[in-house]
């Protein structure tokens, strides 16, 4: 008996300090944010310093953290939502999960496409998918477009994730605005017939299949093969060396470009101070840290980048309006479902 | 309040706790779009095949490994059996998206093993075989490693239970050790073991990590890419119901074909256990065997992860760990205390009137288990937000009060999602053990006038001790490994072990992930520890000297 009530004030004691949620502070704003702590963390905290502004951060998936602004409703204590596609910003838009902003800074420091035409969302850091290939094994002169990867002589020699994949995703989604959904398919088909392996692991192990001779080619992003470049790992490094990059379609359409965006909520408690926190995140130095940092691109033309992604030259980006990637996410997910992309 | 107000006290307990669950199945009265017809006629026979070869395999190999050394612990001496018995555990403590990619690590084509047969005989990718760590195989390899051990407990403490006299009995008719392990032991240990099971069945079906991480497209698997590829929460909810709905017929079927067997003893003389010391190679082939699972889903692994810590020390922010482990450890025993007292309540309410309501509340209770922990989270989303916005909206109306979001977003939603979804572990562990208590203990004790409660107090608790202690330490465990539920209803600026792992591994750098990973292993540990010592300790009898 002695233990059971001992127990239960152990437990009261506990939660005591448990269920206690922040009080009100004077000058805060709320972030509910699809990046992971350790890639927007410090950033925010040279925003509070420079301000004096508390930032309070949730991360999860950005899907998660839709269901929960959308059930919250007007109540949600959430003033910003941050991903790292677009798309889950178009579908927080079409759910009237978002509002308008009205900011010169905003629309004067980033470009149209990488905004939404209302205002609801915007842009802040690009990331390109890529082809990345065996340096010792393909001559790059045999790569040209997205659309060529179908080509039999790449057979059995392509290696990419998994469909469920939010940036395959997209990059379908950006095939079905220019293509078509059934020229979109066929396109699936013809890249699922190449695969050198089932989809598996993440960006970094497709670069590693092509680093140990698996495959010849590999669908990436960028800024994972950056980071395998400043890895501690040695191996790590050592697969990163033996790929190198190659911009797609840049003789017509550009590489395809997804961004990480902001926007502000529909029933922001802390309208002023978020505003503020999105206009710090396309200036000089939040764009230089991502940069920097992440091995993103800058939303913003013109910010200087780290030597690696100087390394990879200027190329060419795809200035499909971001917008039509949301409208096709669903269809591209059906269409390779169909097409037998795992 | 009579008997029948108790009764019906602990049925709105069960209902309160029910809410979430209940929430996913209503979703099945929604439409959602014609996703269905899709699923139908692309992958949802696919889903369905890849989960139930995946229970399969598992089961199999969970039992295969969980079984017989619990036996051969119990019941022989070999060198390093005493450690063993709880070494065993351990893996316990290991998440298994964690060891899938650590395991990944080391087996991929890209890793150093299989680097350094391609270096050492000079070979090209393609020039040797090696087993595909990223397969149907190699994720029930990975389940199986971490989740064997609810079995193994759950069998040893059926084991340690077992009077002797049956097993003597047997012996005295000639049977063989072996004989009495196989048609005696283990058929008595049928509802313990088969509770492991159920568990490790469970968790099988819910797990959304490891299958994810190898590309296998499992029905929690479709579950997500519904949700988050077509955005269809409401066919993701259903989707959900229909994995309920397979687990309640799993559930059913094992009532079912148990008939109406009972497992408690006649007897009450507990000698202590003549332990077979066992020589040879038998000897040998039973510390192997034991051996194998704590080498393989315990420590080729620590080591690795140790060897990743040490590898990105400098890039590993320690100053922030005694905060994250004091979040963990405050969560998972408030969570374990809750579950063990909620689940021993209802567990003996049930034991006192086992009529249909209470065998289908604890049904419907059981379930949370087999959901996985993201759609458990949303279910618990809907009602706590719907309540609290409910709440603001009148007292602003009534009172000019704006009062807000009271329970969303605070730790009570999430503790709340750990009870839903790990108080099955507490109410199936504390229900193998109570089934083993005979009816006869119970009339005793109210011939000699006591009262239910006292009953329970002074009767049961002590004969259970060790299944109240596992129940309570699993569900610590469970809790310490939880990623999803956590991380979306969790409270601003608040992170966990898990959440830290979970985001680093998420951006591909499993080596800087290694050193929060290893944390929550060593968190688990000493729980897991204690779990194993007590239950020896439990055994009515039980002889220090052996």
């Amino acid at each position: 008996m002695k233990k059971l009530l001992l127990s239960m004030f152990a437990v009261s004691a506990l939660s005591a300090g448990l269920f206690v949620s922040a009080a009100a502070q004077a000058a805060e704003v709320n972030v509910y944010s699809g990046r992971e702590e350790n890639l927007i963390k410090p950033l925010l905290d040279r925003f509070t310093a420079a301000t004096g502004i508390t930032v309070n951060l949730i991360t999860a998936g950005a899907d998660e953290l839709t269901t929960r602004l959308e059930l919250e409703g007007a109540n949600s204590p959430a003033d910003l939502l941050l991903t790292v596609d677009v798309g889950r910003l178009l579908r927080a838009k079409e759910l009237g999960l978002l509002q308008s902003v009205d900011s010169d800074v905003l629309e004067s420091q980033i470009p149209a496409q990488y905004r939404d035409s209302e205002g609801q969302w915007f842009g802040v850091s690009l990331r390109a998918r890529v082809v990345v290939y065996d340096k010792d094994r393909v001559d790059p002169a045999q790569l040209s477009t997205y659309e060529d990867l179908v080509d039999p002589k790449w057979r059995g020699q392509i290696c990419v994730r998994s469909s469920s994949n939010i940036y395959n995703q997209s990059m379908t989604a950006a095939m079905i605005s220019h293509h078509g959904v059934e020229a979109t398919e066929q396109w699936a088909r013809g890249l699922v017939a190449n695969f050198a392996r089932d989809p598996q692991g993440g960006d970094r192990d497709q670069i590693a299949a092509v680093a140990i001779g698996q495959c010849q080619l590999a669908i990436v992003n960028t800024y994972y093969l950056a980071g395998m470049m400043n890895a501690t790992n040695e191996e790590q490094r050592e697969q990163a060396s033996k790929v190198a990059v190659f911009w797609p379609n840049q003789a017509d359409r550009g590489a395809h470009i997804n961004i990480s965006g902001v926007g502000l909520t529909a029933h922001a408690p802390n309208r002023t101070e978020a505003v503020q926190l999105l206009e710090y995140l396309v200036s000089d130095e939040a764009q230089t840290w991502y940069a920097e940092t992440n091995n993103e691109f800058p939303v913003r033309p013109g910010v200087p980048v780290s030597a690696i992604l100087q390394g990879w030259g200027q190329f060419k980006a795809d200035e499909l309006a971001l917008e039509q990637l949301g409208t096709h996410n669903a269809e591209s997910v059906r269409l390779m479902d169909r097409a037998g992309w795992r | 309040m009579g008997k029948h107000g108790s009764l019906l006290a602990v049925i709105v307990l069960c209902l309160l706790l029910s809410v979430p669950v209940l929430t996913v199945f209503s979703s099945v009265f929604n439409s959602s779009d014609g996703v269905w017809q899709h699923l139908v006629d692309t992958l949802l026979w696919s889903y369905i095949f890849q989960s139930l070869q995946l229970m399969l395999g598992v089961g199999f190999m969970v039992l295969v490994l969980g079984v017989a050394p619990a036996w051969l612990v119990t019941m022989t001496r070999f060198p390093g059996s005493r450690w063993l018995e709880w070494a065993l555990v351990l893996p316990l403590a290991m998440p298994a998206y964690i060891i899938a990619y650590t395991y990944t690590g080391m087996l991929d084509v890209a890793g150093p093993v299989q680097g350094f047969i391609r270096d050492t005989f000079d070979l090209r990718f393609g020039d040797y075989w090696f087993p595909q760590i990223r397969s149907t195989g190699g994720a029930i390899t990975m389940l199986s490693l971490v989740l064997y051990p609810y079995v193994y407990l759950l069998s040893r403490m059926a084991f340690l239970e077992q009077s002797v006299c049956v097993l003597e009995v047997s012996r005295t008719l000639g049977s063989s050790p072996w004989h009495a392990f196989t048609r005696v032991a283990v058929p008595l240990a049928r509802p313990a073991i088969i509770a492991g099971l159920a568990l490790v069945l469970m968790e099988t079906l819910a797990d959304y990590g490891t299958v994810q991480y190898f590309g296998i497209s499992t029905f929690t698997a479709g579950i997500f890419r519904t949700w988050f590829g077509m955005g269809s929460a409401t066919a993701a909810a259903q989707l959900s119901a229909v994995l309920m709905l397979f687990i309640l017929v799993l559930v059913i079927a094992e009532q079912w074909s148990r008939n109406r067997a009972r497992y408690h003893h006649t007897s009450t003389r507990y000698s202590h256990l003549p332990r077979l010391r066992l020589k040879s190679w038998k000897m040998a082939g039973a510390l192997l065997y034991c051996l194998l699972p704590v080498l393989l889903g315990f420590l080729i692994p620590v080591l690795q992860l140790a060897w990743w810590a040490w590898d990105t020390h400098a890039l590993v922010d320690f100053s922030a760990f005694s905060q994250l482990v004091f979040n963990s450890l405050r969560l998972a025993f408030t969570a374990a205390l809750i579950a063990l007292m909620l689940g021993m309540l209802i567990t003996y309410a049930k034991r006192l009137q086992p009529g249909l309501p209470m065998r289908t509340a604890t049904r419907v209770l059981g379930l949370g288990y087999a959901v996985p922990g993201t759609v458990i989270a949303v279910g618990v989303l809907i009602p706590f937000a719907w309540l609290d916005n409910s709440l603001d909206a009148w007292m602003r109306a009534q009172f000019g009060i704006a009062t807000g979001l009271l329970l969303s977003g605070t730790l009570i939603a999430v503790v709340f999602a750990y009870i839903v979804r790990f108080l099955p572990v507490a109410m199936n562990t504390v229900e193998a053990g109570l089934g083993k208590i005979k009816p006869s203990m119970d009339d005793a004790g109210r011939s000699m006038g006591l009262g239910s409660w006292q009953i329970l107090r002074r009767i049961h608790i002590p004969m259970l001790k060790g299944s109240l202690l596992t129940a309570a330490l699993l569900v610590f465990v469970d809790v310490l490994k939880e990623l999803p539920a956590t991380l979306i209803l969790r409270p601003f600026n608040f992170n966990t072990l898990a959440i830290r792992t979970y985001e680093l591994a998420n951006q591909e750098r499993l080596t800087e992930a290694a050193a929060s990973a290893l944390m929550i292993v060593v968190a688990g540990i000493i729980p897991v520890i204690i779990i194993s010592l007590s239950i020896s300790a439990s055994r009515p009898g039980h002889d220090k000297r052996t």
